[in-house]
């Protein structure tokens, strides 16, 4: 990708609770998301992937709290750090340059308002110099742009399918044109013909609008169709970041190699696949050293005491003599270490 | 002239000799209560006929609302039928509260969430200590020795380290075991995995399908696995089912039914799956959502989306017809006589 930064976020840390009581749910997490970019976000269940999009847009609620970092967003007036940005500040550009579809979208709307009168309101809101009839006229086609009839303005949300609420909450988000979404598992609870209608919209509404996505989801393989590029998070860590083509041809972080061992394929040969041997780890119990180490098949001695950095892998440049321009946290791709064939795969060689 | 079909398809994997469990034309109608809509039904499960033989898993795959659960439910007898009947062994079971009870004990239902199927209060021993306790009169010592076989055979080793803890002490694939392993106490023949995996981690989500594969083959369950996952369908079972509305529009092996879908509705729910080696974008034929079951559309219920339908699909329900070997679909593009020339891509 090489649009320019839109949202760069560095060495976030995020914690629920503070002292003794208190768990540290993302840390030192870097990613930067580019103008027309669609940044994927996976992870299992309390990997910290919500956490981290609510930090970044300050809407996080106690008892978690922000402990480091900086995230610069790149306005139409210039850089701002929104974690120093004050409230009044923070109310402009939100929604306006920056809106969020959440996770429980489908009961994010207001149950006893038409779906014209949520859309007007937050019109109304952030584009005070819009007349009454303007807002009609914005509200009816911003419906039309993710694909719902007219007929359907003066509708209530519990009239409307699971999946019309959601393209209502994708119109609302983009209604002020903002320069970054981010979704959290705006389709998971969708039939997939639903999310995939919804996901080709979504598409191409960015093409023609030029937003940045962030798009958060446990579904690796659907992500790699989506997503431009992709960061893993474990326990509150991101452990690869790559190209969303390289990840998926040539894993370099174990804990990718599982996930991906994780999806049945629909071709092919039918082979036995294994997952990932284990759980998830409690944020309350973190193993020491890199978190992942008791479900690594390949973890090294100093794996169980020594925390892995994000780091560009240490491995000979691609056959266009190009940097890896991809990073993973593992020790394993440090630099003298022998790397297990499978994470050795150079993206070429398998496809 | 083409008349519809009246031989009754059965679908499911074929095997030589008698079904484990059969269900010869489920049909599940509930009655809609208030509103304007009062007296009417809703048409849940509609005509379906089922085997499932011993050593085999057969997997449901559909979409939200397509009447799976409910199929489930109706096979665990949970809910009784609208029309159709069930085969234990050959033998149609007996409505007597033995008869149930011995029913029980042979066809058992795993439920999707590991969390509410298991008591809070009570420890892993216990739950298991009980079905063996009631089911097979076990007492003492052999108790605790059979508990602990039950975990070895889900895989939860060694069983002693699980034994005194609290199901919220078990990751979700560990407490998926531990239900599985309460079925397996009353040695069931039968095994309906309604969604068993969709609430769990997607790293943790194999193992327990691989332990569903362990089971047909070491204990020779008939499984019944449903999902909304066609993925995990093709990966783990059989023959693969595909309901729409109420009813199967397609069956045939896992494999088969996923390279070479012959109903619409079936290449539909591919053409939409996520596919990290998709090359081409994704060309959706049939948008939209399935029908409402209280007034479905008449002849095919798919015809409303159906990219391919003709005027016969409006009006007349397509029989259940061969596709390729074992593969069969209810599609009026199979009919040669309806739809010369013209074969589903
Ligand atoms: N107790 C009930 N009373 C009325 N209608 C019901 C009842 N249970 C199920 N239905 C209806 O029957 C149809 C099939 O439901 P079912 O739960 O079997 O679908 P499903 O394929 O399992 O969907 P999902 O994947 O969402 O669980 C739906 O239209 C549902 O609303
Ligand atoms: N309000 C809260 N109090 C304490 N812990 C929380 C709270 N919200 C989330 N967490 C914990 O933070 C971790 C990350 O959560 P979340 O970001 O929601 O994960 P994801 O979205 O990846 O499922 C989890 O371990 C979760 O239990
Ligand atoms: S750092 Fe060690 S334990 Fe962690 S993923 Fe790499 S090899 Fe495995
Ligand atoms: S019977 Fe007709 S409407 Fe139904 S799937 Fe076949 S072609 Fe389409
Ligand atoms: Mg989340
Ligand atoms: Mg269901």
């Amino acid at each position: 990708m090489t649009g320019a930064p839109v949202l760069e976020v560095r060495d976030l840390c995020v914690d629920y609770g503070v002292g003794k009581g208190g768990v540290r749910a993302v840390t030192d997490a870097t990613l930067t998301l580019r103008r027309g970019e669609v940044l994927g976000l996976a992870g299992e269940s309390g990997s910290g992937k919500s956490t981290l999009a609510y930090a970044v847009t300050r809407l996080l609620r106690a008892p978690g709290v922000i402990t480091g970092g900086e995230v610069r967003f790149h306005g139409p007036d210039g850089v701002l750090d929104l974690l120093e940005a004050d409230a009044a500040t923070l109310r402009r550009i939100r929604w306006d340059q920056i809106s969020v579809v959440f996770q429980s979208a489908m009961h994010a709307l207001n149950p006893v308002a038409r779906i014209d009168a949520q859309l007007t309101d937050a019109l109304r809101a952030h584009r005070a110099q819009l007349g009454a009839a303007e807002r009609r006229e914005r509200a009816v086609e911003l419906l039309r742009l993710v694909g719902i009839g007219e007929e359907r303005l003066r509708s209530y949300p519990h009239e409307l399918s699971g999946g019309m609420r959601q393209r209502v909450m994708i119109a609302m988000a983009l209604a002020l044109e903002p320069r970054v979404v981010i979704m959290d598992e705006p389709t998971t609870a969708l039939d997939v013909v639903t999310q995939r209608e919804i996901l080709d919209e979504l598409m191409q509404l960015k093409d023609r609008l030029g937003f940045a996505i962030v798009f958060i989801t446990h579904d690796l393989s659907l992500l790699i169709e989506l997503a431009d590029t992709i960061a893993i998070m474990y326990a509150g860590r991101i452990v690869e970041l790559a190209d969303a083509q390289r990840l998926f041809h040539s894993p370099r972080h174990p804990y990718t190699l599982g996930l991906l061992n994780s999806f049945p394929a629909l071709h092919g040969e039918r082979v036995r696949m294994e997952g990932i041997p284990g759980a998830p780890p409690a944020l309350t119990a973190l193993p020491a050293g890199c978190a992942f180490h008791p479900r690594c098949p390949f973890a090294l001695e100093r794996c169980a005491h020594d925390v892995p950095r994000l780091a560009e892998p240490a491995e000979p440049a691609g056959p266009d003599g190009a940097p890896a321009d991809r990073s993973a946290a593992c020790w394993l791709h440090t630099g003298g270490e022998h790397v297990p064939a499978p994470l050795a795969r150079v993206l070429g060689s398998t496809l | 002239m083409t008349t519809t079909d009246t031989a009754r398809v059965v679908h499911g994997p074929k095997r030589p000799g008698t079904p484990a469990l059969e269900a010869r034309g489920l049909t599940k109608h509930f009655p809609v209560h208030g509103g304007l809509r009062r007296g009417r039904v809703v048409r849940a499960v509609e005509d379906v006929s089922l085997a499932l033989p011993e050593g085999t898993v057969t997997a449901v795959v559909g979409e939200s609302g397509s009447g799976k659960s409910t199929l489930s439910r109706l096979l665990t007898r949970l809910i009784a039928p609208t029309a159709g009947e069930l085969l234990l062994d050959g033998e149609p079971v007996g409505g007597s509260a033995r008869a149930r009870r011995a029913y029980a004990g042979q066809v058992h239902l795993v439920l999707q969430d590991p969390f509410s199927s298991l008591n809070a209060v009570h420890s892993i021993r216990y739950h298991l200590r009980r079905p063996l306790k009631l089911h097979h009169g076990l007492r003492g010592p052999e108790l605790d020795a059979r508990a602990a076989q039950l975990l070895e055979r889900v895989s939860l080793t060694p069983a002693e380290r699980y034994l005194d803890k609290f199901p919220h002490e078990l990751s979700g694939g560990q407490r998926q075991r531990v239900a599985i392993a309460r079925g397996l106490a009353v040695q069931p023949r039968v095994l309906l995995a309604d969604e068993p995996v969709s609430m769990l981690d997607v790293s943790i989500r194999l193992g327990v399908l691989n332990l569903l594969d362990e089971l047909r083959e070491r204990e020779r369950l008939a499984i019944l696995y449903v999902t909304h996952d066609i993925a995990s369908a093709r990966y783990l079972a059989d023959t693969v089912v595909v309901m729409y509305a109420g009813q199967v529009v397609e069956s045939g092996p896992a494999v088969q039914v996923t390279d070479a879908p012959a109903h619409p509705y079936t290449q539909l729910l591919l053409s939409a799956a996520p596919d990290p080696r998709r090359r081409e974008p994704v060309v959706l034929r049939g948008r939209g959502a399935p029908p409402s079951l209280i007034d479905p559309p008449s002849g095919c219920r798919f015809h409303p989306r159906c990219p391919l339908a003709m005027p016969v699909c409006a009006e007349t329900a397509p029989p259940v017809r061969p596709a390729a070997g074992d593969q069969v679909a209810a599609c009026w593009l199979l009919d040669p006589e309806r739809a010369p020339g013209t074969t589903p891509a």
